[in-house]
């Protein structure tokens, strides 16, 4: 890189205090909060960084690829007199680029004039269309139950293990817009992936990277590549960074955009370090307080506007430390986020795929996207109807572990058949197989129709005269 | 009216320090920096001033100026409210983006109430009249079915000089001239009153009337009085939104100001898309004509989300004051005190439990505490009710906020995640939640419906806490160890929760439900327990209980009759009344 690649700014020398990514810079004027700075180590070499905070005379500079090398005499530090941008282009789909946006992949940096704000700014509530479309996955505990809507942001809370990048893979691959049933995203609508990753092995990102090429779509995916070996600091810029070419494509280019990012708990772990160098009180286990603001602007960036034909669909992957819900990152997440799909341990020891762990996984948006002219009449309340009987599977479980299976009344026995076909023949399906909604609810039904009609007390004695199948179907 | 007052030294997120005047008052409003935007002061220490501002700050600059306005952060108030929609510090937002598109860029400033506006102004004094703050000077149609009571400022008084006549008025258009003292003054539709003082009222009334939700587990058996307050606390996926849009629509209350404070903007979206095409069974109007919106959504600024709650109450305040009854629901007060605790961590305050700075519980205490019923200034009444969302991290209630805010309100509504995961809505827990208004309603109750509610209402949930008592040893040794007698319990308790306290929100029949279906329902149920017991009593064995088609009746009776169709619950009836008789002459003899 040449020596100067920025024009204009003004050059300090005078670090006064480097700690862990964190610089003290003395001597600056006029900084102003948030700007970009280029950092320039004692052999030459530049490195980018912004501004935390500013006070008269001196501001705290965190360092994107941290602070080794760097020493008090020998650093410049280069204010660039704005807030950080990143090129937003067409062609950068298909392309790769570092956690900051720059291009890793060999290639020309993306020819455009176009240069966004990282930050974004928030969607004025006004100027939103509320999601209504539905996508269909062809998974049964997605579409079925856990509806994904265009425009919704709807997380996958996994761990460490489990196959939550296979399952995110299959999403972005079957996807299509359930209306139209059948056709597919593609025909007729733009579409397009962006894909975020935050301190994951290269081997997730290879993966992720394999799958878009066998499925044909890696020439419309831009990906964003901080691997684990990256400076964790620079993971802060990685999401925004994807959000803001997702947010050209969409409301732009009127591209339907598939934002997925992983793994948003080593996002929150970048922001704790900064935090805890900083000083600042931290909230619940270290993180800071303002966590929950902080992950609410990038998940906020999703959603339709009326301006635009196009929509920002999120599925941001964190797994939860030690398998727990309650860590403040799936937390805040899901406060959030617009429900979520939460991947179980014991499904997953089962052979189960994929394990998705029906009763904690909640889409809130689904109510809005099923039902009469949109999927199947009978669809919402079918719906609670399997939730209800699964969940009341689970408290006849825990009896059978008590008293025993045979002591068990006979309408509690039909429960635990009930589950178990449930988890094998509605839960668990291929990689590679691709479920209409009527399947899925075809499948749904024919488990109902295991447990006694007076069980059903969600679906109306219409559906149950039309589509139950038990027993005492004639009674 | 703004001179420059100091010049920034320090920038952190939403808070600034600058240096200059010491004239420049706590809690003033100032603006900042080249763009002006706008901010509070929050602390003074010599000539340093520290504001917090309610805008975005990056690309500020040290050195910038600050510029001071004399005056406290304000609402305006006046016809045009209803049917807003603004951020936290009352901008309205279809004008930001009519201005700047789809998002919302810094620097925006628009009057809260139009000035273009022309409303219909009826007069109420006459030229001579000696007035207090407070009273109706005339009256103006808000809306087809809605009339806002122009009132004269809390704290002005004298003799009317002049009243404008019937006419057409914008609202800074003088309609009055009064005379206080020596001094004469030209009163106009439009108020400003400042955010973080309560308006002012005569004294308060006992809080007795129930606030109507139409949900059955609120109204049956938690009911929060008019001008009372109750919060709702769970944890995500739990139904807290859910359950503030259902009491936003059905509550009985002539006014309702739904603040979201750093939630979803797909929320409001739908709120915003949603009420106009919903109608109010009251007016027969659209429900939006009776709504007050603030939305200051995650991602917009934080400090803005901190102002938004207290923008709101005092709109519901001057509703009040007209003499309404006013319904105010905050989604999320959580969001709010995180907002606390981010400006207090900038300030580098000294943190009390979890990172709040130490005067979280004071300032929950001041905004509960401006709930009330209360007798105004111009002799009428009105009520200021708040229903408050409480976002506990991690669904555990023993966090800060949660623990504080029970403090201060008298009806808890605690959300569960197990009922939640069963899809049992409202996700209710019936053993954690509780009303303290209960016995203050009760007399309504029975003037109003003319039923002993209070006694079914107590008799239901004593059946409900026996269940859980009960299925504990079921728990241990499973249901057949358990006598007919006690079976018989579970049996109702069953009709209890599916027929009762589930309710569907999305389901037209179900989504509300009359005062008088709701009793009814209630009634039946218990008259299902006592015919069932007697016979049970006498040896019939729990299935044929089990087993009657009324049951299946019963559970499905609240989405299958409306509630113009109460005669129907009287088939019910004689069903229970037919199946149950067969049983009961069989093991008689």
């Amino acid at each position: 890189m040449s020596e100067i690649t920025v024009q204009g700014g003004q050059e300090v020398l005078g670090v006064r205090r480097i700690e862990g990514p964190i610089i003290v810079v003395e001597g600056a004027a006029n900084v102003s909060y948030d700007e970009v700075v280029e950092i320039q180590d004692p052999r030459g070499e530049l490195r980018r960084g912004r501004v935390l905070e500013v006070g008269e005379g001196f501001a705290v500079v965190q360092v994107f690829s941290g602070s080794t090398g760097l020493s008090i005499d020998g650093t410049r530090v280069r204010f660039l007199g704005g807030t950080l941008h990143i090129p937003v282009a067409e062609e950068m789909l298909g392309r790769i680029f570092d956690g900051l946006g720059s291009p890793i992949d060999g290639g020309p940096e993306p020819l455009t004039d176009r240069y966004m704000d990282v930050n974004g700014l928030p969607i004025n509530p006004t100027a939103r269309i509320y999601p209504r479309d539905y996508i269909q996955t062809g998974i049964s505990t997605i579409d079925g139950v856990n509806t994904l809507l265009r425009g919704q942001k709807l997380p996958l809370f996994s761990g460490a293990g489990m196959p939550h990048d296979q399952l995110a893979a299959q999403i972005v691959r079957q996807a299509t817009l359930g209306k139209v049933a059948g056709a597919p995203q593609t025909e007729g609508e733009e579409f397009a992936i962006v894909f975020a990753a935050m301190g994951v092995k290269n081997d997730v990102a290879d993966y992720f990277r394999r799958s878009f090429t066998e499925s044909g779509a890696l020439t419309r995916v831009a990906m964003f590549l901080n691997l684990a070996d990256d400076p964790p600091v620079e993971r802060i810029v990685t999401p925004r960074a994807a959000l803001t070419l997702a947010e050209y494509l969409a409301y732009e280019r009127e591209m339907h955009v598939l934002v997925v990012l992983t793994d948003m708990t080593n996002y929150g772990e970048a922001l704790r370090q900064i935090s805890n160098v900083r000083g600042e009180v931290p909230s619940r286990k270290g993180y800071p307080g303002y966590l929950y603001s902080d992950l609410a602007s990038m998940y906020e960036r999703t959603g339709r506007i009326r301006t635009s034909k196009g929509s920002i669909t999120q599925i941001p992957i964190l797994t939860m430390p030690n398998d727990d819900i309650t860590h403040p990152m799936p937390d805040l997440t899901g406060y959030i986020t617009e429900g979520q799909i939460v991947l179980g341990r014991e499904l997953n020891f089962a052979g189960i795929y994929p394990p998705v762990a029906v009763l904690p996984s909640l889409s809130r948006l689904m109510k809005d996207g099923i039902g009469k002219n949109r999927t199947r009449d009978d669809h919402p309340r079918w719906g609670a109807q399997l939730y209800a009987a699964y969940a009341k599977t689970q408290d006849v479980r825990a009896l059978a572990s008590v008293i025993g299976e045979e002591e068990l009344t006979e309408v509690d026995q039909k429960y635990l058949q009930f589950g178990r076909a449930f988890e094998r023949e509605f839960v668990n399906q291929s990689f590679t197989e691709n479920r209409t909604i009527e399947r899925t609810l075809e499948i749904g039904w024919k488990l109902l129709s295991m447990l006694p009609k007076q069980e059903l007390t969600r679906v109306t004695l219409d559906e149950i005269a039309q589509y139950y199948k038990g027993e005492d179907a004639s009674s | 009216m703004s001179e420059q007052v100091g010049t920034i030294t320090w920038i952190s997120g939403p808070v600034v320090r600058a240096r200059g005047s010491r004239n420049v008052g706590m809690l003033e409003l100032v603006e900042v920096g080249a763009d002006r935007l706008v901010g509070e002061v929050i602390g003074l220490e010599g000539d340093q001033i520290t504001v917090q501002v309610y805008e975005e700050t990056a690309g500020m600059q040290t050195g910038a100026p600050i510029y001071g306005t004399g005056l406290p952060l304000s609402v305006e108030l006046g016809p045009g409210l209803i049917q807003s929609i603004y951020d936290g510090v009352q901008r309205p937002l279809p004008l930001i983006e009519e201005a700047m598109g789809s998002f919302i860029q810094r620097g925006a400033r628009f009057d809260s109430i139009s000035r273009e506006k022309k409303w219909k102004f009826t007069p109420k004094v006459k030229t001579g009249d000696e007035v207090k703050g407070g009273v109706i000077l005339g009256t103006v149609m808000e809306t087809e079915t809605f009339e806002h009571r122009i009132m004269l400022n809390p704290d002005d008084s004298g003799t009317i000089t002049w009243i404008a006549p019937v006419g057409e008025y914008t609202v800074d258009e003088p309609i009055a001239k009064l005379r206080m003292g020596k001094e004469e003054k030209s009163v106009t539709m439009l108020q400003r009153w400042p955010v973080r003082r309560a308006r002012p009222f005569v004294n308060r009334r006992g809080a007795n009337t129930p606030l109507i939700t139409g949900q059955r587990i609120l109204d049956t058996f938690f009911p929060v009085a008019k001008g009372g307050a109750a919060g709702i606390p769970g944890p995500f996926g739990s139904g807290k939104t859910v359950t503030q849009h259902s009491i936003a629509k059905y509550a009985d209350a002539e006014v309702i100001v739904y603040i979201g404070c750093g939630e979803r903007g797909n929320e409001m979206t739908e709120v915003l898309q949603e009420f106009p095409h919903l109608v109010d069974p009251r007016t027969g109007r659209p429900l939006m004509e009776r709504t007050v919106l603030i939305a200051n959504t995650s991602n917009m600024p934080v400090a803005a989300r901190e102002a938004s709650i207290y923008t709101g109450i005092t709109i519901a305040e001057y509703y009040r004051d007209m003499g309404y009854h006013v319904a105010l629901m905050a989604d999320s007060t959580s969001r709010w005190a995180e907002a606390l605790r981010e400006v207090s961590g900038r300030l580098e305050e000294m943190p009390a439990e979890e990172g709040y700075p130490a005067y979280l519980a004071g300032r929950l205490a001041e905004f509960y505490e401006r709930a009330g019923y209360v007798n105004n200034l111009n002799g009428s009444q009105g009520s200021v009710s708040i229903v408050g969302a409480v976002s506990p991290p991690g669904g555990d209630f023993s966090e800060p906020v949660t623990q504080h805010t029970k403090r201060y309100i008298r009806c808890f509504w605690a959300l569960d995640k197990s009922l939640a995961s069963a899809r049992h809505f409202p996700a209710i827990n019936w053993l954690d939640s509780y009303s303290e208004y209960i016995e203050d309603v009760a007399a309504w109750w029975r003037e109003k419906v003319g039923k002993d509610w209070l006694s079914m209402r107590n008799r239901a949930m004593e059946l409900l806490s026996e269940e859980s008592r009960l299925s504990q040893i079921v728990k241990l040794v499973g249901p057949d160890a358990l006598p007919y007698t006690e079976r018989m319990i579970l049996e109702t308790t069953r009709l209890i929760r599916e027929g009762i306290l589930q309710q569907n929100a999305t389901e037209a029949v179900d989504a509300y439900s009359s005062i008088e279906k709701q009793i009814r329902l209630l009634e039946l149920v218990l008259y299902f327990h006592e015919r069932g017991m007697a016979i049970v009593k006498r040896g019939a064995p729990i299935n044929l209980i089990h087993d009657l088609p009324v049951v299946d009746t019963i559970i499905r009776a609240k989405s299958t009759i409306t509630n113009e169709e109460m005669h129907k619950f009287d088939d019910i009836q004689k069903q229970i009344d037919q199946q149950m008789g067969r049983l009961d002459a069989e093991y008689r003899s």
